[in-house]
């Protein structure tokens, strides 16, 4: 695997330093242990100042000879060489594939080293903060679950692609988008609007509200993924553009707007090249309805869960602000959510015609 | 059936004119059916027992063709046994089950509808006398007027099963009986008077009959065979557990044949018959003892007629009836008797004597678990007698738990890995309750019983098992009770299920108890040894893996073995070593300290060792295949007298035949996970309305 030519990374390094723990543990006659941070909210701080959610320092130790753990750590091992293998080779794989690139069944045993692809998740997730690198510098990429449109040109393995002669396709955003796979060739949009869900992006971009805005439209469908999060984050920083997000109005619309702008609490190390803190929501805020005259049967009853993350929400510090307190107090008091889709009720194009247009005038945003 | 008698007395002339006439008078609109008590008098005629019999078969066992044919072999078996026993004889009991051609042709076992029995004993034979009473009138019998313990008791068992064979098939019973190889061997043929309840006899001829001493019953019945739960097979399955020293031999309708071989060489202690305690009597049959009594006195007949009552005793309870002490029993009637009675009941008695029962013993119940069911853990426990209703009992417990170690094993090893989404195939297996009344297995009515319901009541999650609400414990498991009793209390005359006395619940939970501490501390001990195993089982399991993948991460540079070495050195280190080897009994140290406990290990098998090795013995000595008439008395010979054998252990039968196949092979796979056949019987599940609503009481 290893050819003559191939630089040992330092990815690649550090992962070698576990075997090395492992063998230095056995010749003391110690039981081997890694220290990885734990990825929880009692190890998360929001810093005020930089906007950004921070991984604490609070570390758990894995060894191997407790009973617990030994299992764990063996697939931390068989995780870290799988991992090592594409430093190598330099190929990039999903984590499905790393799955079933270090499951097998142990010798003299019919116990398999993972059982289901969420033993192996979490296993990855350690090994990136505890290494502090990257997913893209493990070489894991997740789907291509994104896309974008508007006025910007990408260099990509030498392709041209401009994004503005994509039709109502646009470009699907690879996960992976450091400055070494992506390049931002040019850019003169004005605004990036980030959108929850794929059916507005696509109402938007069939109407060519790009266009008309100058905008450069991104969904990530859903939880946007980490390609979409550091595209709009690069586009933010490398060409200073203002990034709106776009989500339903419901507690989980809210949480997404929240790791776009200060990044999630399960892999806050990443807030750093990821997270967004100037970044807006533009709605659906809890005030649109009345506002832009949604009738009341057009909401969703807020179910039990709802109401709980919702006071979950409002007890991040992030959230704090009086704004937000408000915002998410007048939803629960009007005790309905809404989809973006409930927009249609009052015109197919409402959105593109009335919502986005007046809110842009109005600069009608939550911070 | 002694309340029955009643039925004949109840159609005098003075009880019939009382109900012809109270309902007259509503229905007076219509006079023309009217019927005169002279009419009806006439109609009214004695009912014979037997006639009573062939409508209320039911009432003893005969409800439907497969559970007929079970009671016709119980009975029979259940007689043999009782002569053996008393007798002083170590049984030697033959059954066979033949199906019986019809229009022809022989069908299949499972299809056949008509069984011909038979039963063959070494007992002592019956006198020729006898032989066409005991065997065709009901209510005859030696059991029924004495107080001792027996599995019979009333005399009606072999000739209602005569009586059964006599309705569905026409054909009498037939009876071989010898009482010594110097007398004559007697075959006869007998059948029902029904109306009379007398014996007719077919057919009465000496013959040559190639058994020295004993007794051959022949019956032909309509029946059903069926296997599984409440069959035949497996009631003769369960007698050999609880009767471990008698050898039985088991001819299938389907050709095959069951050897159950003796285990326990010595007869149970021979119950002494008692007298009646003045607590256990009810008032009628004291009025009847008042007439019947030899004695002249009333505190002669309590001193004499009763147990625990001393002339002292007697006369102070006379005193305190007001009664003069040489009343003249046959003058007592009406209320004096009642207040009589009603006085010695409030006396204070001592309880009765308790050697009336005798036990099965600890040793003797493990035996017969380990012979016949294969388990890891056997405890037994006798507890001490007790008392209700002025009868003596005595409750026994015996549990057998787990798998042997070779199946174990076996199930450990799946042929092919496991991909995701497959797990090990879980186990919910019920524990399996075997009931006993004097040593005969009871089948049916399993939840109406109480020894069933003091299972079910019994914690067994303290003992390390698992237990859902309501519902009998989970796990490989059965679970023994016996109850011995000269007088055990059903709740019918079919005999199926034990009556739920608070004193007799009472004992089978105590009993059940130190079972359940025996194997839970077993099972706690097992689970701490077992826990430091699959602690550096793990470890040794992984440390590969973790080799492996560090020499890949080097480069394939790597000392592996140093590593690995240096790796499992630590691991021993960490889980206790020898310690845990101790633990798991891998240094052969010896018994677990529970008492009348066997724990069998892939080493062998621990506690009471002489008997388990014993039985290994007996198997190996055991011929599988018996012809059944050519096998008389082979070990028996010695063992003359009551006497001479107990307390006598016949050895010197090892090597005999030690040729023969192993007997092993006998022990029945009770655990096996496809032998599913212990789903409750339709009966059984009507009337349990507990365990019915369990899987919901689950949420």
């Amino acid at each position: 695997m290893a050819t003559k030519q191939h630089k040992t990374t330092p990815v690649e390094k550090k992962l070698i330093g576990l075997a090395d723990v492992v063998v230095t543990a056995a010749e003391r006659s110690k039981d081997p242990t890694f220290a990885i941070p734990i990825r929880a909210l009692s190890n998360v701080s929001f810093n005020p100042r930089k906007g950004l959610i921070e991984m604490g320092d609070k570390k758990q130790t894995r060894s191997f000879f407790n009973v617990g753990m030994a299992k764990k750590f063996m697939q931390t091992m068989l995780v870290a060489d799988a991992l090592a293998e594409l430093q190598r080779a330099e190929l990039t794989t999903s984590l499905r594939e790393i799955y079933y690139r270090t499951k097998h069944t142990i010798q003299d045993s019919h116990e398999n080293t993972f059982d289901t692809q969420d033993e192996s998740d979490p296993v990855i997730e350690d090994l990136e903060v505890s290494l502090a690198a990257l997913r893209e510098e493990l070489h894991v990429r997740a789907e291509n679950s994104g896309s974008i449109v508007g006025p910007v040109v990408f260099g990509d393995d030498g392709d041209r692609v401009d994004c503005s002669k994509l039709g109502k396709g646009g470009y699907s955003v690879p996960s992976i988008v450091e400055p070494e796979y992506l390049e931002i060739r040019r850019c003169t949009a004005d605004f990036v609007l980030l959108v929850e869900k794929g059916t507005q992006w696509n109402r938007l971009s069939e109407d060519k509200f790009w266009r008309r805005y100058n905008c450069v439209l991104l969904t990530g469908n859903g939880q946007p993924p980490r390609g979409v999060r550091r595209l709009a984050r690069r586009l933010h920083e490398e060409y200073r553009l203002p990034v709106y997000v776009l989500v339903d109005n419901d507690p989980w619309g809210y949480y997404i707007y929240s790791v776009v702008k200060q990044g999630s609490i399960n892999l806050a190390f990443e807030s750093q090249r990821m997270a967004i803190p100037k970044a807006k929501f533009i709605g659906l805020s809890s005030a649109d309805p009345e506002r832009y005259g949604l009738p009341r049967n057009v909401g969703i009853k807020l179910n039990e869960k709802d109401i709980a993350r919702a006071k979950e929400l409002m007890n991040y510090q992030w959230f704090k602000k009086p704004s937000w307190q408000a915002e998410i107090k007048r939803m629960l008091a009007s005790g309905l959510k809404y989809e973006l889709d409930a927009l249609a009720n009052k015109d197919f194009q409402f959105l593109t015609k009335k919502y986005l247009p007046g809110k842009l005038k109005d600069k009608d945003w939550l911070d | 059936m002694a309340k029955q008698h009643p039925i004949s007395a109840t159609s005098t002339p003075d009880s019939a004119r009382s109900e012809s006439e109270s309902p007259v008078p509503k229905k007076a609109a219509r006079p023309a059916q009217q019927v005169t008590a002279v009419e009806m008098g006439a109609r009214q005629r004695e009912i014979s027992v037997s006639e009573f019999f062939t409508k209320n078969r039911h009432l003893l066992g005969f409800d439907n063709p497969r559970k007929a044919l079970l009671t016709c072999v119980k009975e029979a078996v259940d007689n043999a046994l009782d002569a053996c026993e008393e007798a002083g004889i170590l049984p030697d009991v033959t059954v066979r089950l033949d199906v019986v051609p019809t229009n022809g042709a022989a069908p299949s076992a499972s299809q056949a509808t008509r069984f011909r029995i038979t039963v063959t004993d070494n007992g002592p034979g019956i006198v020729r006398q006898q032989i066409p009473r005991i065997f065709a009138k009901l209510l005859y019998g030696s059991k029924f007027h004495r107080m001792r313990m027996s599995r019979g008791q009333q005399g009606i068992g072999i000739s209602a099963a005569g009586m059964y064979g006599q309705l569905t098939t026409g054909k009498p019973v037939q009876i071989i009986s010898r009482i010594g190889p110097k007398a004559a061997a007697h075959f006869f043929e007998v059948q029902i008077d029904t109306k009379k309840n007398e014996p007719l006899v077919h057919e009465n001829k000496q013959i040559e009959w190639t058994q020295p001493r004993g007794t051959q019953v022949t019956l032909e019945v309509e029946g059903k065979y069926q296997k599984g739960r409440a069959s035949v097979d497996e009631w003769l399955e369960q007698t050999s557990i609880a009767n471990p020293h008698v050898r039985l031999i088991y001819h299938t309708p389907e050709g095959e044949t069951k050897d159950y071989p003796r285990t326990y060489h010595e007869l149970p202690p021979s119950p002494r018959e008692i007298k009646p305690h003045p607590y256990g009597i009810e008032f009628g049959m004291f009025l009847k003892m008042l007439q019947d009594t030899k004695s002249h006195s009333i505190s002669g007949f309590l001193a004499s007629d009763f147990c625990r009552v001393s002339p002292q005793l007697a006369d102070d309870m006379c005193k305190a009836a007001k009664l003069p002490a040489h009343t003249k029993p046959r003058d007592l009637k009406g209320a004096a008797a009642e207040t009589f009675y009603r006085t010695i009941q409030e006396t204070k008695i001592m309880a009765p004597p308790t050697n009336c029962i005798s036990p099965i013993g600890e040793k003797a119940i493990l035996s017969g678990l380990y012979k016949q069911i294969k388990g890891e853990f056997y405890t037994a426990v006798s507890r001490p007698p007790a008392v209700y209703r002025g009868n003596p009992f005595i409750i026994e417990a015996g549990l057998a738990y787990g798998r042997r170690p070779e199946d174990q094993n076996k199930t450990k090893q799946p042929t092919a890995p496991k991909a995701e989404g497959e797990h090990e195939e879980d186990d919910s297996e019920l524990a399996r309750v075997i009931r006993y009344a004097n040593r005969v297995p009871l089948l049916y009515q399993q939840s109406a019983c109480s020894t069933f319901k003091a299972v079910l009541g019994t914690t067994w999650k303290n003992y390390g098992v698992a237990q859902s609400r309501g519902a009998l414990p989970a796990g490989p498991m059965v679970i023994f009770v016996h109850m011995a009793s000269v007088w055990v209390p059903f709740t019918s005359e079919s005999k199926e299920a034990i009556a739920d006395y608070d004193e007799i619940q009472k004992e089978i939970t105590l009993a059940l108890r130190e079972c359940g501490r025996r194997l839970g501390l077993f099972l706690r001990r097992r689970e701490r040894a077992a826990s430091e195993y699959r602690r550096r089982n793990i470890f040794e399991l992984y440390i590969e893996e973790v080799v492996e993948a560090c020499n890949r991460l080097k480069g394939g540079k790597l000392a592996k073995e140093k590593l690995k070495g240096q790796l499992q050195k630590i691991a021993n280190s960490r889980t206790g070593g020898a310690k845990t080897d101790e633990a798991l009994g891998k240094t052969g140290a010896g018994p677990e300290g529970l008492p009348h406990s066997i724990i069998v290990t892939e080493e062998g098998i621990e506690g009471e060792v002489d008997l388990a090795s014993r039985v290994e013995s007996e198997a190996v000595a055991a011929p599988v295949q018996t012809p059944v008439e050519a096998n008389p008395l082979r070990d028996e010979k010695p063992v003359a007298t009551a006497t001479k054998a107990q307390g006598k252990t016949p050895t010197g039968m090892k090597g005999k035949d030690a040729k023969r196949p192993k007997g092993k092979a006998a022990q029945m796979a009770l655990f096996s996970g496809s032998d599913r056949q212990d789903r409750p019987d339709r009966s059984d599940r009507r009337d349990r309305p507990v365990s019915a609503s369990k899987p919901r009481g689950k949420k």
